[in-house]
This record gives C-alpha cells, sequence and structure tokens, in this order.
C-alpha cells in the first residue's frame, strides 16, 4: 500500500466520538440480541406463570374479589380464615396421609420392579413385555384411571365379586363410598397410576451402575442383598431424593383423580387441598379464599422446590 | 441502471396505490345508503348436545334468515362445563351475549352484575311477558326465563316391581318403603331406591330429598330464609330416607354416585324405582329399549291429600350485561321464547314449554308423556333452590351432614342444626 493511499485512508477515518457511539449501538445490540432469541419463552413465563402467579397471590389478599368490582383489602384475614376452617384443617391431614402413602409406596414399587426387571434371570422379550405391561398404568389418562377403579371397587364390581367368590367378605365393601375406606382406595389408585414413573427412572439409574462394582462384591464373597443396601441403594440415593421431592410436589396438588372417584367426599373422608380450593372457587364463589388456600400450597411447593434445586446443584 | 428501475416501479406503485385510494374514496361517498351491518351474537348452553343433532342449529337458521342482520354463533357443551365457562366468563366480562341458565346460578351472577334485566330486553322487542310461564326475579327483576321445564317424577321398573309383588306404584310413603323393601328382598344386586349424593355435584339434595318435602306441599324456607329446625315436613323425610337406608332398601355406593349414575343403576335393572327428569325417557329408551318402566307422581306424605309440588329444573335463558349487542340478544331470547319456536323446542326435548301458549305435541305421541303432562297439571311446579344464592353449595352444604346422618355418626337434629347454620351464613 502506498503511502498516499494510506493517508487517503486515515482522511475517510470516522471521528472518535462517532466511533464510540457505534461501539455502543454494538454492544447494546449485544447485549439485546439474546434477551431478542429468549422473547418468545419470556413472554410465555410472563403470560402463563407469572402474571397468573402474581393475580392469585393478589387476590388473596382482597375479599369479594371477581365477583365484586371494588374489592377490599383484608390483609391477612383470608389466611387466617382459611387455615382455621375445620374442613380445610382435614384437607391438610388428608393431603398428607395421602401424599406420604403414595410416596413411599411408588418408591417402593418402582424400586421393586426396576430391580426385577433388571435381572438377569429375564430373557430380553419377556423383559420388554414385562416392562410394557407394568408401564401401562402411567400411560392412562387421569379419568380414563378412574373410570376404570370406579369399575373395579362399586359395591357390584369386580374387586368384590372376587373377595365374595374366595368366600373373604359376604357382602361388597362400599370401597369409594364408605367414609371408613375411601381414603385408602384413593391412595391406592393414586399409587397404581404413579409408581411406573418411579419405576423407569429406578431403571434407567439401575442400567448406569458400573457392573464392576458388583463383580468385586461378588468376588469378595457378597449376597445379593448386601449388593442391593450396599451398591444399589447409594447409587441410586440421588434419584430417590430427587424423584422423592418431586412426587410430593405432584401428589400434594393431585385434584383430577380424586374429584372424579369420591369428589371429596362421602363426607369429608377424601377431602384434599386441592379439592378444597375449587369447591371454594367454582361452589361457594369465593375466589379469594380459594386463591389462598392455592398460595399455601404454591408456598409449601416453592419449599420443595428450592431443596429440589439445592440438591440438584449439590449434585451436579 | 438498477436505480433507474427502482425509482421507476416506486412512481408506479405510488400511483398505482393513489388511484385506488381515490376510488376507494369515490366510491364511499358515491354510495348510496349501506346497508346495516351484520353483527355476530353468541349463545353458550348446554342443550345442543341434549337435543336430536342439528335440530338447535335448524332453529337458529330460521332465526337468522328472519333476521338477515344477526349471526348466532353457538357455543355448545355439557351441563357442568357450560356452568364453569359461564362463572369464569361472568368473573372475566367475557361471557356469551345470550347464556343458557339453571335456576341455581342466576343468583350468584346477578350479585356478580353479570346479568342484564330482562325486563327492559323484553321491553324493548315488545315481547308479549304475559305469555311467560315464569320469570326468575332478584329484586323484582327479571334475569331468566324458563325456556322449557323439565318435571322430575317417580321412574318405577315395571318387570321389578311385579317380580316383588307389588302391583301398582307406591303414592305415599309408606307404599314406597314396602316397594323399595320387596325389591331389595328379591336378592342379587337389586335394591328399591336409588339416590345420588355425590359431593361433586349434589344436585341429589335438591331433585331426590328435597323433593319428597315439596311433593308434600312442605317447604324448606320461610319467608325466603332457610327454616331446616323445627321443620317438620323436613326432619320427617330425612328421617324416612334414614329409615329406608337402615333397612338396605338404598343402591349402595350413595355417596359417590351422580345423576348419570343414577340413571344407569336403574337402566340396567339394579335399582327399582328412581326419582328423575323426565329429559333422560329417550336416554332410557335407547340404553335398553326391553325396559318396562312408567313414570307417576311422587310419593306423598301418608294422609296428605293437598296439591303436591313437582321438582322441576329449566332450561334457561339470560343475556349477559356486557354484551355489545342487547337489542340483538334480546331479539334471539324472544324468537326463542315466541309460541311456535318454543313449541318446536318443547317438542324436541320431550319437556313443558315456557310460553303458556305453546301446545306442545310430544305429550299426546306416548302414553308416557301423556302421564307426564297429568302429572304437571296435577301438581305445581317446585323448586326452591332457584333463585337462592350460592344454590349448589347450600346442596353440598346439606349433603355433606346427610351424609353424617346416614352413616350414624350424628343425630337428625345435629344435621338440620349444622345445615340450618352453614345455610344461614350464605344469606
Amino acid at each position: 500500500m502506498s503511502i498516499t493511499a494510506i493517508k487517503a485512508e486515515k482522511m475517510h477515518e470516522p471521528p472518535a466520538t462517532e466511533v464510540k457511539s457505534f461501539m455502543k449501538r454494538k454492544h447494546a445490540k449485544r447485549s439485546f440480541e439474546p434477551l431478542l432469541y429468549l422473547s418468545p419463552t419470556i413472554i410465555l413465563l410472563l403470560v402463563l406463570m407469572v402474571i397468573p402467579v402474581y393475580l392469585v397471590v393478589q387476590y388473596s389478599f382482597f375479599d369479594n374479589v371477581i365477583i365484586t368490582q371494588f374489592p377490599k383489602f383484608v390483609g391477612l384475614r383470608n389466611y387466617l380464615t382459611v387455615l382455621q376452617d375445620p374442613t380445610f384443617q382435614i384437607a391438610i391431614k388428608n393431603t398428607i396421609w395421602f401424599t406420604l402413602g403414595s410416596v413411599v409406596a411408588h418408591l417402593v414399587l418402582g424400586l421393586g420392579f426396576s430391580v426385577l426387571l433388571n435381572s438377569p434371570s429375564l430373557g430380553k422379550f419377556s423383559r420388554s413385555i414385562f416392562r410394557m405391561i407394568y408401564i401401562l398404568p402411567w400411560i392412562f389418562t387421569v379419568a380414563i384411571v378412574a373410570i376404570l377403579w370406579r369399575m373395579l371397587l362399586d359395591p357390584v364390581g369386580v374387586l368384590n365379586y372376587l373377595l365374595i367368590r374366595l368366600g373373604l367378605i359376604h357382602v361388597g365393601v362400599q370401597w369409594l363410598s364408605s367414609p371408613k375406606t375411601a381414603l385408602i382406595a384413593v391412595t391406592v389408585i393414586n399409587i397404581w397410576a404413579g409408581y411406573p414413573f418411579y419405576m423407569m427412572s429406578m431403571l434407567a439409574g439401575i442400567q448406569g451402575i458400573s457392573k464392576d462394582l458388583y463383580e468385586s462384591a461378588r468376588v469378595d464373597g457378597a449376597s445379593w442383598w448386601q449388593s442391593f443396601f450396599n451398591i444399589t441403594l447409594p447409587q441410586l440415593k440421588p434419584i430417590i431424593i430427587s424423584m422423592s421431592i418431586l412426587d410430593i410436589i405432584w401428589t400434594s396438588q393431585q385434584f383430577a383423580m380424586v374429584w372424579m372417584t369420591t369428589g371429596g367426599g362421602p363426607i369429608t373422608s377424601t377431602q384434599m387441598i386441592g379439592i378444597y380450593t375449587y369447591q371454594q372457587a367454582f361452589g361457594r364463589y369465593e375466589f379469594a379464599l380459594a386463591s389462598t388456600s392455592a398460595v399455601l400450597l404454591l408456598l409449601f411447593s416453592i419449599f420443595l422446590s428450592v431443596i429440589y434445586s439445592r440438591l440438584q446443584r449439590r449434585r451436579d | 441502471m438498477r436505480s433507474k428501475g427502482k425509482g421507476f416501479l416506486a412512481s408506479r406503485k405510488a400511483v398505482t396505490l393513489t388511484l385506488i385510494a381515490t376510488a376507494a374514496m369515490a366510491l364511499g361517498y358515491s354510495a348510496p345508503a349501506q346497508a346495516a351491518p351484520v353483527v355476530t351474537i353468541s349463545f353458550s348452553q348446554w342443550w345442543e348436545p341434549e337435543l336430536p343433532t342439528g335440530a338447535l342449529q335448524a332453529l337458529i337458521n330460521t332465526f337468522q334468515t328472519q333476521n338477515p342482520t344477526i349471526k348466532v354463533k353457538l357455543v355448545s357443551g355439557p351441563y357442568s362445563a357450560t356452568k364453569s365457562q359461564t362463572i369464569a366468563g361472568a368473573a372475566t366480562g367475557t361471557m356469551s351475549d345470550v347464556v343458557g341458565l339453571d335456576g341455581a346460578w342466576v343468583s350468584d351472577l346477578v350479585n356478580q352484575g353479570a346479568l342484564a334485566n330482562l325486563d327492559n330486553s323484553l321491553a324493548r322487542v315488545k315481547f308479549p311477558v304475559a305469555q311467560l310461564a315464569g320469570k326468575i326475579k332478584i329484586h323484582n327483576s327479571t334475569y331468566m326465563i324458563p325456556v322449557v321445564n323439565y318435571i322430575y317424577p317417580l321412574f318405577t321398573n315395571d318387570d321389578l316391581l311385579a317380580k316383588a309383588g307389588v302391583t301398582s306404584a307406591p303414592t305415599n310413603r309408606t307404599q314406597f318403603a314396602a316397594a323399595a323393601k320387596a325389591i331389595s328382598g328379591l336378592g342379587g344386586n337389586v335394591k328399591g331406591w336409588v339416590i345420588p349424593l355425590s359431593q361433586t355435584n349434589p344436585n341429589g339434595i335438591q331433585n331426590d330429598i328435597m323433593s319428597l318435602v315439596w311433593a308434600s306441599g312442605g317447604s324448606m324456607l320461610k319467608g325466603g330464609k332457610p327454616n331446616l329446625t323445627n321443620n317438620a315436613a323436613v326432619k320427617s323425610v330425612v328421617t324416612y330416607v334414614k329409615s329406608l337406608w337402615d333397612a338396605g332398601s338404598i343402591t349402595p355406593g350413595a355417596f359417590t354416585l351422580s345423576e348419570p349414575d343414577k340413571v344407569t343403576e336403574f337402566t340396567n335393572g339394579r335399582a327399582g324405582m328412581m326419582i328423575d327428569s323426565l329429559s333422560h325417557i329417550t336416554q332410557i329408551k335407547a340404553a335398553d329399549p326391553a325396559l318396562h318402566f312408567s313414570i307417576h307422581a311422587l310419593p306423598v306424605a301418608d294422609g296428605y291429600t293437598g296439591k303436591g309440588g313437582i321438582p322441576y329444573a329449566s332450561w334457561g335463558i339470560g343475556i349477559a350485561k356486557t354484551s355489545k349487542y342487547p337489542a340483538q340478544a334480546a331479539k334471539l331470547v324472544a324468537y326463542l321464547m315466541s309460541a311456535a319456536v318454543n313449541t318446536k323446542l318443547s317438542d324436541l326435548g320431550h319437556a313443558f314449554p315456557g310460553n303458556t301458549t305453546s301446545v306442545p305435541t310430544w305429550v299426546t305421541t306416548d302414553p308416557m308423556f301423556k302421564t307426564a303432562f297429568t302429572i304437571y297439571q296435577s301438581g305445581y311446579p317446585a323448586n326452591e333452590f332457584t333463585g337462592l344464592p350460592k344454590a349448589d353449595d347450600l346442596m353440598l352444604k346439606f349433603d355433606t351432614p346427610f351424609q353424617s346422618y346416614l352413616s350414624g355418626q350424628i343425630t337428625v337434629d345435629q344435621l338440620l342444626a349444622t345445615a340450618q347454620k352453614s345455610w344461614l351464613a350464605d344469606f
């Protein structure tokens, strides 16, 4: 390049201020660009999550929301009303019973079936068949699960027929209609519908455990049970903890299945927080109390979600 | 060369746009008085799925032909979905222009300010309101008009009655209890009476329990307020139902049975008697054409000879307060309530007309329907839940302690006191 050419180039160079503003614009564009890519997700999150959650939380501090144009701010009064409501207290008790029963049974059944499905004594074909059968309950929609179990547990249904034929009972038990058995019945239904998810997750976890560990345990003379308690369970611990926390969150929010089988009855024997919330909103038009109940459940779920996230972070 | 071409294209576009704009303006100015714009109104209801396929749309098509400037969009769904949609619509101000209503929803929708005053709407279209069989009023203003009414008579499975040695349908409580016991004595899974007490839709309290109170001229209200305690009529009915329950004459599983389950139990021959809507006759006949059943007036208290209340449910109609086209909505309501259309609608649904001058022909086509008409004429329509605040919740608040009472956990006085206290809180 000749000297005259360089001079000419220098003459056409933009002034320093222009360069600065150009750089600023470029920087702004760069920092704005990722937001632009994320905007569909951000908008969806705002519309579907942030705004509804904000509104529900806001409603919980007002009286007669939605049904009147000018609701009054009542502070924590709705929280006191809901927490002192005997039906809500029953709902909490039932939800805890239902959740803990379901989660423990999900865990035991899921682990048991996953160990069975991983057994080397099963051939490839039979393993696929069993896997397909065991996963079936998870494939059914809630409506189908509810109808199926209502037919099974009807006083003149399949289960009572079998029990009567076996001579175990003389009169059909009203599994879903008796206050004594309804909560157990809905818990059993929930266990049946939910264990396959545990099973598949555990199975994936078991298959990821190094075979060398089992090999060396065998060489050291460890029994099957010793291998299970000292290798399988410790290796699955992170999955078990994560799954249990997620299951507690999901099960405590259960509504559809209980609503379609018992509707929260008989009396209040299957009243859950989800059903209490629905009845407050669509039966009593008490949208503020429904929001309060929903916020209480949300706080519980957030608490568990925080624990879950921390565990995940520690695991990573 | 390229810039030249671009400039040429740009100038051509500008000229074309100018020409189009000028022509449009010229047309606009020179056009004679424009035809009235076509407006579309929505009409949400649960009737379409319950009527023969295409029947409601055919009536709407006729309305659209008569009113070329009004288009009607039918928003149809099952009863429960329509209810949730209406409540949500009222809350968000997005309710359909014309809404199918149940009397149990009216009070709450009026409190929300969601319904328009129909007195004004019908006056606007000069509808002869004297022809209306009923009006649901809140604070002296009409908010719902029953388009058609369904009564709830007693259905009996005549084969089961005959097998049990019952020669005629029961007319009083003693006969009814005896018949229920005799049918239950047949064994197998057969029971005398089926009642639905599910909490998902607790209308069994209205249709199957309180109906017995109204049938004997009783009432659950006094001066428009709950009157459950110190009410002999209500107390006698609940103790009577309990006696049938204890005798094993009622279908097991009642606490989780809903109205469709009740109809299924009856259609399958597992229940000898039920109190049910006339609208289910077609459904029962379709499900089992060989089933021998008949309908009768509800059993009354022993020795009662006065006129009895006949429980009923209505397909009601109202107009949303937020409707942008109240005049067009009123026209549609007036059309559906006109004598000819109301007759047609009654015939299609086998219901009783909401227009007093309508003469349904279906009552003469089938002896069973003829009986229904006789029952209808022999008493008076009674449904005290219609127009009450939070009517569904009142039913639930009665249902829950009623289940406790039937289970033997509380006494009848505790049941009535609990229900009375919780009902008063809603008034």
